[in-house]
């Protein structure tokens, strides 16, 4: 691993006081993701800052019923939390999905949002990456890319965002609360993580010398009857292929709340805009939930090798909805 | 969970053998007291790393080392500028079988030449294994590339027949296949391929090397000692008794740790360079790059039948891989010389040469996949005469050897089949595709023969019997977690009568005597062999011993009329002690030695060997076989297959330990499940690069793929084998991709022949 | 350089190593503790488990300095004592073995499981996640076990070991 100065921060405004006197530093939490990339010779930072000391590891019930997650929160710890298993299964489950036990408990929630994507061609110093290299190229284009993503995709990167959680939170609306010298924003989920374009190495709105410092689940009853559902090669221990972060409230036969994000599909949690906006106040039938699902995917383009993960997401977030309406909630 | 339940058995067993007893490496392995090849403490050690070329094929034309050597703690770095020449390796010769340990013919740092994407083109030696590792990413190269045939779908068309060999056959007729193929009122013509393999033990190759003038300790996880320090001799120009190579554990091998590859002579030449212990445990991603793994195949299998359900025709050829530097034929066709009785088959085996690291032996190399070829198209065929898959593998079980009418030292095929279908419960199964389901999940049941040859090699072993009744067997063999140790304890323990717990093994270093490789599921069988020779010498000295004193109720006795029991020879009511026959003549302990480590002894071992070897394979077929049984389940909207029931049924002699080879029956399964449904490595067809060097994205089965496996053995001895015995290693992974890829057509309709069996081809 | 200062096994280490070392170089390299395994460098295998305050944990992507202050404990530090842990008995036993490679891994974090497991948690597999008390059946102890590889394949025997133990009384 390439030498870096070590700093170990023991307030929120040292940290971030500290990223900004210092160019190409990066924060560490879990470091489940950044180590692996520091000894591959992907990520570089000259200083590391150790945020693990902030007291950002509280779980919290906010007035009128949302929930504010502290980043530093462990992902296993997160997904045990009584408040998050009752009021947002969809939640849990999508954690207890992801990597293994070991790095759930080592994984912060902020860190899980700040991923990077698992194409081999980012990893592989020896192969062209726009996205590792801006400007050197994408080997996976005409690659191995069974994996890469559907939706959103450019010529620069079909890469995808490999986090389970974030599938759940951009389901959820989350806001993602960032702190810098300049003082605090709150980004929604929507808006956290970017589509590549011809910038595949700007993975997100977060600028260089912020730090996020909470996450916040707004109050959201719909929530309570929710699941998760990921598609793998593995049975466990293994990155999704498609997977479905949904929610679903019916009355009386129709549509009354819905909420639904895929995930492996994009180079972000891809929010099913457009199949909420089908579905909401349609009745809740199998016919409605292919309308939807089929509507979602419309835009979507393949590659030969990826090309099934539209026909598998199409039938993941019929199943998924399916479910919800027949066997209720993951909760 | 179901576990393994023995079977009355008609051979008579020993306290013993049979017996279900825990390894004796247990409290070793379970308190981390087991020391690996990277785990002994030198003083002085420094650590390496290695730079590997990023192209396939061409010429190093620079190569600057200076970021590299600035590194704090580098001591050398070695390029083919400034290292000392090894001596070339070795090509293969019947007379010396070490010379088949050559992982590559390059001259690593020999050459500035590049043969494959990943080769080793540098080696870094400094004070911490992090600045060895930082340093060897900072040798910048540069290259001259040439043009490189990587692709071995491309270069399939190119592909030659294999020549025959001593060890191996290329191909083999009997009447005219394709005539017959034509003209049957029934048939399959079908195309498979499996993909590349790795066998991913999770100890990564690791050796520590440490240099005393020309004398060289080495640590290495090996499956074969002597050949790697009959390899090393040769390599480093030294004799092979100046080298000690120590390897009693060894993390995982499956053929992997068979060869000796860059990582092991480069510790060694480091370790020259610097005049410093060294230590390199090669990264996962150096693994891949450096140590070869399972060929590629296309296969095509033809078989043609009667309406009878009486197979006419059996055609099945293959086409593998080789590098250009080295690796061999893969036996794809050997099991279709033994499973049906048909009169016409056509087998042929042809090799591809491709600018890639060299394939190598992986568990079962060549009816691993050669059996999910065969048994998913035995499967069709009997899909397409209307008949249930065992009973058109009944119909056409041969009495005798198919390809050459020799006997079959041992075959309970039928037995299996009758056993597992009842265990498994076969006749709940109803026939046609898609038709069984639990809840949502689609369900499908398959079968496959499973059949592996046996094999046997030389075995120098000692036993000593100390006057205390205690019992020391040393013999040079390898444990990597088939409980060799135990096994062999437990056959002496019954060989002299004495209790297990008085018996030690020694094992895992050349100052033994000089033990077989571990290979072709053949060690334990070579071993008792031996040992049970060794044993019978050693009774007629101890009887000798007693025959001496007219107080000793054994003078005058022959030898073949004693019992040993109760820590002691006995006729009858009649007998004595070891302790007392030993007590009696003043002696602390008796030895009886089998084999000789001797320059002229060890070839003269080695030719006796291998005359009697060739006279039994002239004589007889000798193999494992067995039944397995599987279940799958495929979700209906994603296409996920699980394996959710497996009973298998093996025919494999005598069961030595009951607990450890059950459990080796089952590892062969695990990775035959991985093999069908998850493992392939992947190769950039564009530049040979292996794009997926790591256990994240090779996915190998992890424990929520693999339910309880229900595990039978039929423990009749095999009559032609020491104790009856035959190995259990590579078994138990032949057959079960097929019975997957079976289980999945039954549960869906489709057949997947193209390996794995990723859910995007269900869908 | 860096100070850190830990225990392991019980044992108050202090030892200074530069920020990049990870916990697994500490444990193996530092201090001599050759039980904790390295297979992947890539939290990949889980060969080299280990607990922190009881919490298992990839050693091999924590840098030492992090887990200042923390208490580890190894397979060399399980037993209590002078007698194995039940878990190692029963390993033993159940034949949760072959080469042993990935064993001291699979010990640690049978351990760390069986603690989650009682503080309520619940896995990918349980059906309801807001469900309490979750019977620990085969299906779980494998789905929370997968972060352990075995290449021999030991996994039954693991399993089974492993349901020995929770089962028996303690």
């Amino acid at each position: 691993m390439r030498p870096f100065a070590y700093v170990s921060a023991p307030d929120v405004a040292t940290a971030v006081r500290a990223i900004g006197t210092e160019p190409g530093a990066k924060f560490i939490g879990g470091g489940t993701n950044l180590v692996d990339l520091m000894r591959e010779g992907v990520e570089r930072p000259g200083t590391v800052i150790d945020i693990t000391a902030l007291p950002l590891t509280g779980v919290e019930e906010l007035p009128g019923g949302g929930v504010r997650i502290g980043a530093l929160v462990r992902n296993a710890h997160l997904a045990a939390h009584r408040l998050i298993r009752n009021r947002y299964p969809l939640l849990s489950q999508a954690i207890l999905t992801g990597a293994s036990a070991q790095l759930r408990n080592m994984a912060t929630a902020g860190g899980n949002l700040l991923q990077r994507t698992r194409c081999p061609y980012f990893y592989d110093g020896a192969a062209a990456c726009n996205k590792r290299e801006p400007g050197s190229g994408c080997d996976a284009m005409d690659g191995f890319n069974r994996n890469h993503g559907v939706l959103g995709v450019s010529d620069s990167c079909i890469a995808t965002h490999p986090s389970d959680m974030c599938v759940a939170l951009a389901a959820l609306d989350a806001i993602v609360e960032v702190e810098s010298v300049r003082g605090v924003r709150r980004v929604p989920m929507a808006e956290f993580h970017r589509l590549p374009g011809d910038t595949p190495h700007l993975e997100t709105t977060l600028a260089a010398d912020e730090l996020v410092t909470a996450v916040e689940l707004p109050a959201l009853p719909v929530a309570a009857t929710s699941r998760y559902r990921k598609v793998r090669d593995r049975a466990s221990y293994a990155f999704a292929l498609v997977s479905v972060a949904a929610a679903l409230e019916v009355d009386d036969g129709t549509v009354t709340a819905v909420r639904l994000a895929l995930g492996g599909v994009a180079a972000k949690p891809w929010r099913a805009y457009e199949a909420e906006r089908i579905l909401l106040g349609a009745p809740a039938t199998e016919e409605s939930f292919r309308r939807a699902a089929a509507a979602e995917l419309a835009p979507a383009t393949g590659r030969p090798q990826n090309a099934f993960k539209i026909e598998l997401a199409r039938r993941t977030l019929v199943e998924t909805l399916r479910q919800l309406l027949t066997e209720g909630s993951a909760a | 969970m179901t576990m393994t339940e023995r079977p009355p058995r008609t051979a008579p067993a020993g306290p013993s053998v049979g017996r279900p007893i825990d390894r004796v490496d247990g409290p070793a392995k379970t308190t981390g007291a087991a020391r690996y090849s990277a785990e002994y403490p030198y003083p002085d050690l420094t650590h390496a790393a290695l730079t590997h070329a990023t192209i396939a094929r061409g010429r190093i034309t620079g190569i600057d080392t200076a970021e590299a050597d600035a590194v704090p703690g580098v001591l050398a770095v070695i390029t083919h500028r400034n290292a000392p020449a090894m001596r070339p390796a070795p090509s293969f010769s019947m007379l010396d079988l070490s010379t088949f340990a050559s992982g590559t013919s390059v001259n690593y740092l020999g050459t500035d030449e590049v043969h494959w994407n990943g080769q080793p083109m540098a080696v870094v030696v400094a004070e911490t294994r992090d600045a060895a590792l930082r340093a060897a990413a900072l040798v910048r190269l540069s290259y001259e590339e040439l043009p490189a045939t990587v692709d071995f779908a491309g270069a399939e068309k190119d592909a030659r027949p294999q020549k025959n060999s001593a060890l191996q056959s290329g191909g083999a007729t009997k009447g005219d296949a394709e005539a017959a193929l034509a003209a049957a009122p029934v048939s399959v013509d079908l195309r498979f391929t499996t993909p590349p393999h790795h066998h991913n033990a999770i100890e990564p190759h690791s050796t520590t090397a440490a240099w005393d003038g020309d004398r060289l300790t080495v640590h290495d996880g090996t499956q074969n000692i002597s050949w790697l320090r009959r390899h090393l001799a040769l390599r480093f120009g030294v004799r092979a008794q100046n080298i000690r190579v120590i390897a009693p554990y060894v993390g995982g091998a499956f053929g992997g740790k068979t060869m000796v590859w860059a990582g092991t002579l480069l510790t060694v030449l480091a370790a020259r360079v610097t005049g410093r212990p060294v230590r390199m445990m090669l990264t996962r991603e150096g693994v891949y790059r450096t140590v070869g793994g399972r060929t590629p195949s296309t296969q095509r299998v033809a078989l043609g039948a009667g309406r009878n359900g009486r197979l006419t025709a059996l055609i099945h050829t293959s086409v593998t891989q080789v590098g250009r530097v080295g690796g061999g034929p893969e036996q794809v066709t050997s099991q279709s010389r033994h499973l049906y009785d048909v009169p016409n088959i056509l087998l042929q085996q042809n090799l591809t040469e491709l600018d890639a690291l060299s394939n190598t032996v992986m568990r079962a190399p060549g009816e691993s996949i050669g059996t999910f070829a065969l048994e998913t198209a035995v499967d069709e065929l009997a899909g397409e005469l209307g008949l249930d898959p065992i009973e058109f593998r009944m119909r056409n079980e041969p009495e005798r050897n198919p390809i050459d009418g020799k006997r079959f030292a041992h075959r309970m095929l039928r037995e299996a089949y009758a056993l597992g279908a009842e265990r498994f419960g076969w006749a709940d199964r109803t026939p046609r595709p898609g038709s069984m389901r639990d809840g949502r999940w689609l369900v499908g049941m398959g079968v496959a023969s499973a059949y592996h040859p046996s094999w046997q090699f030389a075995a120098n072993v000692t036993v000593r019997l100390s006057a205390d009744g205690r019992v020391l067997v040393r013999c040079g063999f390898h444990e990597m977690g088939m409980g060799g140790a135990t096994a062999q304890a437990q056959i002496a323990a019954d060989a002299l009568g004495v209790p297990f717990e008085a018996v030690r093994v020694e094992y895992g270093d050349s100052t033994l005597p000089t033990g077989p490789g571990a290979g072709g599921s053949g060690q334990t069988a070579s071993v008792a062999a031996s040992l049970l020779t060794a044993c019978d010498k050693l009774k007629g000295s101890v009887l000798a011993l007693a025959g001496r004193s007219r107080e000793s109720p054994l003078r005058g006795r022959r030898s073949s009329t004693l019992e040993a029991r109760d820590g002691g020879l006995w006729t009858g009511p009649a007998g004595e002690s070891y302790a007392t026959i030993l007590a009696r003549a003043g002696r602390d302990s008796v030895e009886a030695a089998v084999g000789s480590d001797t320059r002229l002894g060890a070839m003269t071992g080695q030719l006796r060997f291998m005359s009697k070897f060739m006279l039994d394979r002239r004589r007889w077929v000798k193999a494992a076989c067995g039944a397995q049984f599987c279940e799958v389940r495929v979700d209906p909207v994603t296409g996920e297959v699980r394996v959710s029931r497996w009973t298998g049924v093996f025919d494999v002699g005598t069961v030595i330990n009951a607990k450890t080879a059950a459990s080796q029956l089952r590892g062969g399964i695990v990775m035959g499940i991985g093999m069908a449904l998850t493992e392939e490595t992947l190769v950039d067809p564009r530049s040979g690069r292996i794009m997926n060097p790591g256990l994240a994205e090779y996915h190998v089965p992890v424990h929520a793929d693999i339910p309880p496996l229900d595990v039978h053995y039929l423990d009749e001895p095999d009559p032609t084998m020491p104790l009856g015995l035959i190995g259990v290693g590579e078994v138990g992974i032949t057959g079960a991709a097929a019975a997957i890829a079976n289980a999945v057509h039954h549960a869906t309709g489709r057949r997947v022949r193209d390996l794995p069996i990723t859910l995007d081809k269900l869908l | 350089m860096v100070e850190i200062r830990m225990r392991v096994n019980g044992v108050s280490e202090s030892l200074d190593v530069p920020p990049w070392v990870s916990l697994l170089d500490v444990l193996r390299e530092h201090l001599g503790l050759t039980g904790t395994k390295r297979g992947c460098d890539q939290g990949a295998c889980g060969a080299c488990t280990v607990l922190v305050d009881g919490e298992r944990i990839n050693a091999c992507l924590a840098l030492a300095v992090q887990y200042t202050g923390r208490d580890i404990t190894t397979i060399e530090g399980v037993a209590g004592g002078g007698d194995p842990h039940p878990l190692q008995t029963a390993f033993i036993r159940d034949d949760g073995f072959q080469c042993g490679y990935c064993t001291s891994g699979q010990i640690c974090s049978a351990i760390g499981m069986l603690a989650e497991h009682g503080a309520g948690s619940a896995s990918a597999v349980t059906e309801h996640v807001a469900a309490t008390g979750i019977a620990l059946s085969g299906a779980e102890i494998r789905e929370r076990m997968s972060g352990n590889l075995c290449r021999c394949g030991a996994y039954n025997g693991i399993v089974r070991a492993i349901q020995d133990v929770a089962e028996s009384p303690r």
